[in-house]
């Protein structure tokens, strides 16, 4: 009989390859010439190739005050919002995959849901009920649209450490001779601990990026990405927003690569939502 | 509160519903102080929820359980003076070895060095010396195992449980440590219970064995008694092959109408034309295979009226595979009349 | 009958006795806090908006009018919001479609050739732009399909200037530059949601054994056919599911049509225009609810099709 050679020596057929490097191009491409326009002296348009090159640019966003109370909003919101997200998405991830109760089913649904529907609909939905109850726009009407999806990020990936975990451990520590504060803090906590870094590194990107349900919670105030939005629609800085755009790709790869390198030494890779 | 109870487990009626199924049916049961007890069954017996009742991952249903004279039903394990070994080790992965082997000091607050001492000689007694900075993961199954035995011992509990501690480890490497393990306990001197489905390492190491079934215990006794006298059809069938003889051909061999138990080797094999001794059970039949097993040979002989009996041969005269009888020969069976076990129930609930 | 407790348990270890002996209370507390957030904030809030769609803004006072009717969803029948709809789901089912094409041959490529150091490689490729700043990947196409941006310059180096026109000009899709136009959001869409495609879709390929492809062919079946036969049927809930994605996700947005287009609104730009300063929100919600159902009519087929069984 004649053999195929294993599938990992196998010459992947051109109709595949070529597609596939040209999708990987076309995913990341874009977001590199960014960095490119950061640099021009066209203060108008996108014009290319550039006219000229300047950093100027840089000076002049950093002397921008709206735009630090925006940086800064931003990552309060996302610290908080993060926070919570640990905590809540912890607790139900521990209660869900250690015990069967009835409705398990029905509390994982419903904790997908706020990633599952469209950021619109969470939106309309907390912001009818801010107009109903009268509750005034602030930061905290920002931090509970936010702490409520980032929960989902944090629950996934720590439910998906507890799964992957042998929960003999825990009742070792616990034949041991250990009570219930010393089995979490010695065993249990440790074992946890890649997940819930990596799971509040993403959430803490999810809030810092996010602008949908912002925009219905926000009232006056601006995040980060609220900025970059108003100067989408009614430009009227593109150089600033050039360098502010920048440096907002760079500062998010922070969290990303930091959560995915702590999954990978975890030994699998939980980059889902 | 005594403290020389030579019982040291007591069930006194105990049950473990879930829901409609009955994993554990109304157990009574009392291990000694200082044996080694093993709970042997198939899976879904009942045996390893025992186990973990014992231990306290687990709460009666109903009845309750003794330790040394004191009820701990409900009490939580942390505060048991029982240790146990999983059957996946469960060792800590973020740890060292030595502090896995110290961990039950840590959390009694035990200072590090001297809990670290302990935890060295400990490793010294399981013969696994210096290894104490490795972590779990750069160990083999064997040396995790006994990690795991290390560091259920160093708390000197009263009982320590063994949940199928060998069913990861080779053939081979699980014979050498049942026999460690039964020196250990020696050493050691204190009660372990041992459950297991494997009932050639449950003969091996027990003192005292209980054969589970169904949520039952259908007999407990020593290794030779379970054997030598199953007391129902099911032990008979699982602790090593037997043949079952009943009704009408039990009459004609025995006289009696009843169920027998009859071992394989047990049984002589003698020519068509000769005589069986006085006073024995006798069987004449056709020799329908005949397996070549190394150590023994197994005769299936298909004796009258359809029923078909195992004998099993110690190859001590023969060589190269040679049989005592061939196949298709006419063969007269004989085996002595104390080795035959009357049974009188097929499970022990009947 | 006596218990072994420890001489003098701190009132700590009495609690965490309790919580051993007592797993349901255990539970609750662990459930709790979740679940009342959830409930409290975001169901509630959801009912809210439901309730509300039921009422109705009174044109005169711009108050809004808290009595049950069926007006503000009748609303919606009008002939301009039912283009509103159509485009929104018109534009929804091309951006699956063409997503659908170019995610298939990475994720095939990466299911079932790449080896173990590329594969991470290509994952990270992929995952990398999904995790970046969503505003910026948006800002990138404007400044890539300007009129004088890098991609006319490209095409006028390769002569194609006249094309791109042709395309501008036809009606419907077309506009004054990419960037401004259906087009624009067409190509922005697919931009942003590939990954969400790639990623399902090559999961559902890596749960295809190898060994059911050498079974096929082992019975005679050629690649197209072990193909057709075998292996697109089980990455179908990869498809469905990423179709779920970038289905859900184009129906309801507003920054990309905000950005890139003119002024057709999508079904996402209409909501925020009527809670905004009209605060129209009995109409917003109503709106919502479109994506909404549609959403739910596909998950249903989509189970009917037996594509979410592996989840």
């Amino acid at each position: 009989m004649p053999s195929k050679s294993s599938s990992n020596t196998e010459k992947t057929p051109l109709g595949i390859l070529g597609p596939a490097i040209a999708a990987v191009l076309f995913l990341n491409m874009p977001v590199l010439i960014i960095f490119i326009y950061a640099f021009t002296t066209d203060t108008q348009t996108f014009t290319f190739p550039l006219p000229g090159v300047t950093t100027q640019w840089f000076g002049v966003a950093a002397a921008r005050s709206d735009l630090w109370d925006a940086l800064g909003l931003s990552i309060r919101v996302a610290l908080l919002a993060t926070l919570l997200a640990i905590l809540l998405g912890t607790l139900a991830a521990a209660a869900v995959s250690r015990s069967k109760f009835f409705g398990r089913e029905a509390v994982s649904f419903l904790l997908v849901l706020p990633l599952a529907l469209p950021g619109i609909v969470t939106g309309i939905a907390l912001r009818s009920t801010m107009g109903a109850m009268d509750i005034p726009f602030s930061f905290f009407t920002i931090v509970v649209g936010h702490a409520t999806f980032c929960m989902v990020i944090v629950y996934n990936n720590v439910l998906a450490r507890f799964r992957r975990m042998s929960w003999s451990i825990v009742e070792a520590s616990a034949d041991l001779g250990a009570n219930s504060w010393q089995t979490f803090r010695y065993v249990l906590l440790p074992s946890i601990s890649t997940a819930l870094l990596a799971g509040g590194m993403l959430a803490f990107a999810l809030s810092f990026d996010e602008v949908i349900v912002t925009t219905f919670t926000a009232g006056q105030e601006s995040t980060l990405p609220i900025w970059i939005f108003s100067q989408l629609t009614r430009p009227r800085d593109r150089p600033v927003t050039n360098v502010v755009a920048l440096f907002v790709v760079l500062i998010m790869a922070i969290p990303i690569l930091l959560s995915y390198r702590i999954s990978q030494r975890d030994g699998e890779t939980q980059l889902n939502r | 509160m005594s403290t020389e109870n030579p019982v040291a487990i007591r069930f006194k009626d105990v049950s473990r519903h879930f829901g409609d199924v009955r994993a554990v049916d109304r157990v009574d049961l009392e291990i000694a102080d200082g044996e080694f007890f093993t709970m042997l069954g198939p899976s879904g017996s009942g045996k390893t929820t025992c186990l973990r009742m014992v231990a306290g991952f687990d709460n009666p249903t109903s009845g309750q359980i003794f330790l040394h004279g004191q009820e701990v039903s409900n009490l939580p394990p942390y505060e048991r003076q029982v240790n146990t070994v999983f059957q996946d080790y469960a060792l800590f992965p973020h740890m060292t070895v030595l502090d896995n082997v110290a961990y039950g000091l840590m959390v009694r607050n035990v200072p590090k060095t001297q809990r670290e001492k302990q935890a060295n000689d400990m490793l010294d007694l399981v013969r696994l010396p210096g290894l104490g900075k490795r972590k779990p993961s750069q160990l083999s199954g064997g040396q995790r195992q006994r990690v795991a035995l290390a560091r259920a011992l160093i708390l000197k509990p009263r009982v320590l449980l063994l949940d199928e501690p060998l069913g990861a480890l080779d053939l081979k490497l699980r014979q050498e440590m049942q026999v460690e393990l039964k020196v250990l306990q020696g050493q050691v001197g204190i009660t372990f219970v041992y459950v297991t489905h494997d009932q050639e390492e449950a003969l091996t190491m027990s003192d005292r064995l209980a054969v589970f079934n169904l949520g039952k215990i259908e007999q407990v006794g020593s290794p030779s008694e379970i054997y030598e006298s199953p007391a129902s059809e099911f032990v008979a069938g699982f602790v090593g092959v037997s043949n079952l003889i009943r009704g009408q051909v039990a009459k004609q061999i025995t006289g009696i109408e009843s169920t027998f138990s009859i071992r394989p080797e047990k049984i002589h094999i003698l020519k068509e034309n000769e005589k069986a001794p006085q006073g024995t059970y006798t069987a004449k039949g056709r020799i329908t295979d005949v397996i070549y097993l190394g150590m023994y040979t197994r005769y299936e002989v298909d004796i009258e009226s359809g029923n078909t009996i195992t004998v099993a041969q110690q190859n001590l005269t023969t060589t190269g595979g040679k049989a005592v009888a061939a196949k298709g020969q006419i063969v007269n069976l004989f085996w002595e009349k104390d080795h035959c076990t009357q049974i009188l129930k097929k499970i022990a609930s009947e | 009958m006596k218990k072994i407790v420890s001489l003098h348990p701190s009132p700590f270890q009495r609690f965490s006795n309790f919580l051993y002996s007592h797993p349901r209370i255990a539970l609750l507390l662990l459930l709790g806090p979740p679940m009342l957030w959830m409930l409290g904030i975001y169901i509630s809030s959801l009912l809210t908006m439901l309730v509300q769609s039921f009422y109705r803004l009174d044109d005169f006072t711009g108050q809004i009018v808290r009595q049950f009717t069926l007006s503000t969803y009748a609303q919606l029948l009008t002939a301009s919001n039912l283009d509103i709809v159509r485009r929104t789901a018109f534009m929804a089912l091309a951006v699956t479609g063409a997503t659908l094409l170019i995610a298939f041959p990475l994720a095939y490529y990466m299911a079932r050739y790449a080896n173990t150091r590329v594969k991470a490689l290509l994952y990270l490729a992929v995952t990398l732009p999904l995790w970046s700043s969503y505003l910026v990947k948006v800002y990138a196409w404007k400044l890539i399909l300007a009129k004088e941006g890098i991609l006319s310059w490209t095409v006028a180096q390769l002569h194609l200037t006249g094309l791109m026109d042709w395309l501008l000009g036809l009606p419907g899709i077309g506009g004054p530059s990419l960037s401004i136009s259906p087009i624009g959001i067409f190509l922005v869409f697919v931009y942003v949601w590939l990954p969400y495609m790639v990623l399902p879709i090559q999961a559902a390929l890596e749960r295809v054994p190898k060994s059911l492809l050498e079974a096929s062919s082992d019975l005679g079946a050629k690649p197209p056919k072990s193909f057709r036969h075998v292996t697109l049927p089980l990455a179908f809930p990869g498809i469905v599911a990423g179709s779920l994605f970038t289905f859900s996700l184009t129906l309801g947005d507003f920054i990309v049509p905000s950005v890139m287009g003119n002024s057709s609104f999508f079904i996402g730009q209409a909501v925020l225009s009527h809670q905004g300063t009209s605060g129209n929100i009995p109409l917003a919600a109503a709106m919502t609810s479109v994506p909404m159902v549609i959403m739910a009519v596909y998950l249903l087929f989509a189970r009917r099709l037996g594509a979410l069984d592996a989840f």
